[in-house]
């Protein structure tokens, strides 16, 4: 791959995405990129980006960035920020809106399903504190693909171990051929649809957002734009949860830091 | 360091999953049936097991039938592995008393993963 299409390459992912590729990140374009070459109808890379940049194919584009910005994820991923959902919002939450027991979630960035799907499986098994209450969660994601592989929830054999127990596993799929599909009720519970975090259309109001692992591909005027915009989609004193490596501090005073929990953040 | 047992009629699998055990901090003892594992239970106590499902002898649902019947003061977790993933075999395994079920072939992350969700890994 040559420097000039690996430069028209980023920078379309960039427009496209707000996501800005590292250089160090150059050998990733050219793994992920060349195994797809024959299914995109390109011969090659260089090929590819003049499709993408010069001759402007909005559709190749999308299918490159796509490839580029969706990442693998897991069930219940990371463990803590779940624990957190449990012990300390949904407690709140709980008290703050015991008038319309409601809940409404949001998981930003949801890739193929697995954050607001396992949001769903831990609600749905908190039968004690939720019974009479309606929740619904919402899931987005840039990529079309992701959203479309999301909605169909079916998860090959290696995705469902991916921290998912073998308890949780039998209690909450059915087998469906070689894979594995989330039963109806908890799919009927999340809505997924696609949205950019970078122009996002009217949403919510929610009581918690998880917006994880997103922010650390933006730089600081993008993190900004998108955190205040998820923040006027969270009501007033809604959650923010954000991945390990990520804050708001120094990027905005949308959000408070959750003084004994790290990243967890709430709307000022 | 935390003790476990790989119960794999494949010298093979059992390789595999002693080179990914012991580069998680496990030390391994092996065997290469069911009997073979009740007995090694019996001698080396150890903290967990992963237990393969389809082997002579004693397969892997008798071997984990039997050792749930044994009187232990601190019972061995287990993790049952096999190739399919039925459904049914799943919902066996937990009901006879396994704490886990891995699908294999193994995956170092997953395997890791499952360890630590029976507690025996930090």
């Amino acid at each position: 791959m040559t420097a000039a299409a690996l430069a028209t390459i980023r920078d379309v992912v960039q427009r496209r995405s707000g996501i800005a590729m590292a250089a160090d990140k150059d050998y990733l374009v050219a793994a992920r990129l060349e195994p797809l070459l024959p299914q995109l109808g390109v011969a090659t890379t260089v090929a590819l980006a003049d499709r993408i940049g010069r001759q402007n194919d909005a559709r190749l584009a999308m299918l490159v960035t796509d490839a580029l910005t969706t990442n693998e994820t897991l069930w219940f991923r990371d463990g803590r920020p779940f624990d957190l959902l449990r012990d300390v919002v949904v407690p709140d939450i709980l008290e703050r809106r015991a008038a319309e027991r409601e809940l409404r979630f949001w998981s930003a960035a949801c890739s193929t399903g697995q954050e607001p799907y396992s949001l769903a499986i831990l609600l749905a098994e908190d039968t004690a504190r939720l019974a009479g209450w309606r929740w619904r969660i919402l899931g987005t994601d840039l990529s079309a693909t992701a959203v479309a592989r999301a909605r169909e929830a079916r998860y090959s054999q290696f995705e469902v171990q991916r921290g998912l127990s073998a308890h949780r596993l039998i209690k909450h799929f059915s087998k469906d051929g070689e894979a594995w599909r989330l039963k109806e009720a908890l799919r009927a519970a999340v809505e997924l649809r696609e949205a950019n975090l970078l122009s996002l259309p009217p949403l919510g109001p929610f009581d918690a957002v998880m917006c994880r692992n997103v922010l650390i591909y933006f730089d600081v005027p993008t993190k900004r734009a998108v955190l205040d915009a998820v923040a006027a989609r969270l009501r007033p004193g809604g959650w923010l949860l954000l991945g390990a490596a990520e804050t708001t501090l120094g990027i905005t005073s949308a959000f408070t830091p959750h003084p004994e929990h790290r990243g967890l953040y709430r709307r000022a | 360091m935390p003790q476990c047992l790989v119960v794999d009629d494949s010298a093979v699998m059992r390789r595999i999953a002693r080179s990914m055990l012991e580069k998680l901090g496990f030390d391994c003892t092996e065997a290469a049936d069911g009997a073979q594992a009740v007995e090694a239970v019996r001698q080396h106590a150890p903290d967990v097991i992963l237990l393969d499902w389809e082997m002579p002898v004693l397969d892997g649902f008798g071997a984990l039938t039997a050792l749930r019947a044994e009187p232990w003061g601190r019972a061995p977790r287990i993790v049952m592995c096999t190739t399919l993933s039925d459904m049914e075999r799943i919902v066996a395994a937990l009901e006879a008393g396994a704490d886990e079920y891995v699908m294999k072939p193994y995956d170092q992350e997953i395997l890791a993963d499952k360890l630590r969700a029976v507690g025996v890994l930090d």
